[in-house]
């Protein structure tokens, strides 16, 4: 007897109703979107079913989505069923003023270390999580760096005085006015070479 | 309390401390990578352990927000650096499986060959580790000699040793050549019969046997608990390899055991990273065997046709008008690619290795996670090494086999 999708999202419409919606099957994967605050009850009727048994944790993060109003960060779950080998993803959205998600860390302890790293990246608060701090970035950072409005740096920007990665700088690597003087530069010094 | 102890002029508001505190790490000889423990002591029994990561984090989930798809890579190489080429693979089927690319067979085989030879280096470094970590650093050193050769072929096959950037999506860059075949071959030969001795040394060995039987031991249900993957669950007796349970790059045609240990300690992870190691090779020697039955034009077919992000030959470059536009929109990254979320993983040398890609259709990925087993699995280490000696740690936290690179991204 095997599992299939369709009795998964049977079982779960039947007992969550009109909480999940957004169903997908992108790749093969079946996908939901759960009400926020029942993200837990979502994990626990579905480690606890005799039938479905996903108790297995294979992935948790987050992804910051800032056109979507009011529901900017996503917090994704892939669950897994090792015995029948169905992969599953939900996800809740919470707003990125207020991203209050109750942890995960009690069912599975594999969530503890990955709620930190979606702490830190994202912000996300994870209600009742034993130790919400950062894990790998500094303790005393005051951003989270993966949202959306903090970009990577611009390739082109020129304020920065720094001579030594090429940037800016007396110099001035970069910047089109350094180049034409370089260029210059090079040429009345190549003036006065001599072979020794 | 002994005599002497009242005797010690203990500055005004200090507390007695019954425990020691000892920082092991961030750049400590046993801990293999910059991680840090603070373990907390009561005489050499361990009361509890600490962790600290993120040494050498380096952002790539936002790096790969602004690089097109065959610029990632590199990132790839920078996880588990002591199998690169798994992920290298790894990342692009998960590319292919987005862009909904069909790899031709040869291409497959080719992949496994060099997958397995990956994890036989990786499994090769760990396990000699846990020796040089017990004290017998022979074995280590004789074994290194055949991740050396093994390190060659990923030369001939792509340039490069340690961070290979192996592969593009839908193949590989160029075709093996012969005297990649005929390395092969000497690997194929020479490396049982070392690795025969090097189990001989170890196996066995009453002082080996007792550091590591019935240290850092974890059941299955709290190593499932735990999220453990790879090696490390398989040792405790869940039999969970991502190369049988969802195959990829046709591992379903090759006829290889998923060995499987018992009470999930050191030394069942040992054992069952020893026995992965011939099970890799039987798998090789089956892959090579199947690219030799390919022959005349087959036998010349080394990656898929997808012009929109395989780069094509230099020659077609110079003297081809759309060979020409494809590796101008290929370089500068002007390729859009399809919308969609996907999830794709691979047996990765220390457990399942997963990709998490959002595209919106731009050039590059909306968001990229990676699933990276030994950050998930390294939060069980107070658990394993609780009650345990001070040496015991040592040799749990070396048979984990954890990646710095991998732990912090």
């Amino acid at each position: 007897m095997s599992l299939n999708k369709e009795t998964i999202k049977q079982k779960l419409v039947a007992k969550f109703g009109e909480q999940l919606t957004e169903w997908e099957e992108p790749y093969g994967v079946l996908t939901f979107t759960a009400a926020k605050d029942i993200n837990l009850k979502v994990m626990q009727f579905l480690y606890d079913d005799e039938e479905l048994k996903f108790r297995f944790l294979t992935d948790l993060c987050a992804v910051h989505y800032p056109t979507r109003k009011d529901e900017e960060i996503a917090v994704v779950y892939h669950l897994h069923n090792l015995p029948d080998n169905i992969r599953l993803r939900f996800k809740i959205f919470v707003p990125a003023v207020q991203p209050d998600v109750f942890t995960a860390s009690k069912l599975f302890e594999a969530a503890n270390w990955m709620e930190r790293e979606t702490y830190d990246f994202f912000g996300v608060n994870f209600i009742g999580h034993p130790k919400l701090k950062r894990i790998l970035n500094v303790d005393e950072m005051d951003y989270f760096p993966m949202r959306k409005e903090f970009p990577l740096e611009d390739q082109t920007r020129i304020d920065k005085d720094d001579e030594m990665f090429g940037r800016g700088g007396t110099l001035g690597f970069g910047t089109q006015k350094a180049v034409i003087e370089t260029v210059a530069e090079d040429d009345k010094n190549n003036e006065g070479e001599e072979v020794v | 309390m002994s005599d002497v102890q009242h005797h010690i002029k203990l500055p005004d508001g200090s507390i007695e401390k019954q425990t020691t505190t000892l920082n092991l790490g961030p750049t400590h000889p046993a801990t293999h990578g910059v991680m840090q423990n603070i373990i907390e002591l009561d005489g050499e029994r361990i009361v509890s352990a600490e962790q600290t990561v993120g040494y050498i984090h380096r952002a790539f989930e936002k790096l790969a927000e602004r690089r097109p798809l065959y610029q990632i890579t590199t990132l790839t190489d920078r996880l588990n650096y002591c199998s690169s080429p798994i992920n290298n693979m790894g990342w692009h089927m998960t590319c292919e499986k987005l862009l909904n690319v069909k790899t031709p067979k040869r291409v497959d085989y080719l992949r496994v060959i060099i997958m397995e030879i990956a994890r036989i280096t990786d499994h090769l470094i760990c396990n000699s580790i846990v020796g040089v970590d017990s004290g017998a650093y022979t074995g280590f050193l004789y074994v290194m000699q055949y991740r050396e050769l093994a390190y060659e072929i990923y030369e001939e096959v792509c340039g490069s040793r340690l961070t290979t950037n192996m592969g593009r999506i839908g193949g590989f860059e160029r075709n093996f050549t012969n005297t990649a075949f005929e390395k092969l071959e000497k690997f194929l030969k020479e490396f049982p019969v070392a690795w025969k001795e090097f189990e001989n040394l170890f196996t066995r060995n009453r002082i080996f046997m007792d550091r590591l039987i019935g240290t850092g031991a974890i059941s299955a249900e709290r190593a499932l608990n735990y999220g453990f993957t790879g090696p490390n669950l398989r040792a405790a007796g869940v039999d969970y390899d991502v190369r049988v349970h969802t195959p990829y790059s046709s591992y379903e045609d090759f006829d290889f055991v998923v060995p499987v240990g018992k009470t999930g300690d050191n030394y069942d992870r040992f054992l069952v990273r020893g026995e992965e190691v011939w099970q890799s090779l039987s798998i090789i020697e089956q892959a090579y065997r199947k690219v030799q039955e390919f022959k005349g034009a087959d036998a010349e077919v080394y990656h898929a046709d997808v012009p929109e992000y395989y780069l094509p030959e230099k020659k077609d470059v110079y003297t081809k008008m759309e060979a020409l536009i494809w590796h101008f929109k290929i370089v500068m990254g002007e390729v859009e690619m399809p919308k969609g979320e996907v999830y794709h993983s691979v047996e990765g040398a220390n457990g399942e290795l997963g990709f998490y890609l959002i595209s919106d259709g731009g050039r590059t990925p909306y968001r990229l996670h990676f699933r990276r087993p030994c950050f998930i699995y390294y939060q069980a280490y107070p658990e394993l090494t609780k009650g345990a000696m001070l040496s015991d740690a040592i040799m749990t936290m070396s048979s984990l086999n954890l990646i710095a690179g991998e732990l912090d991204a």
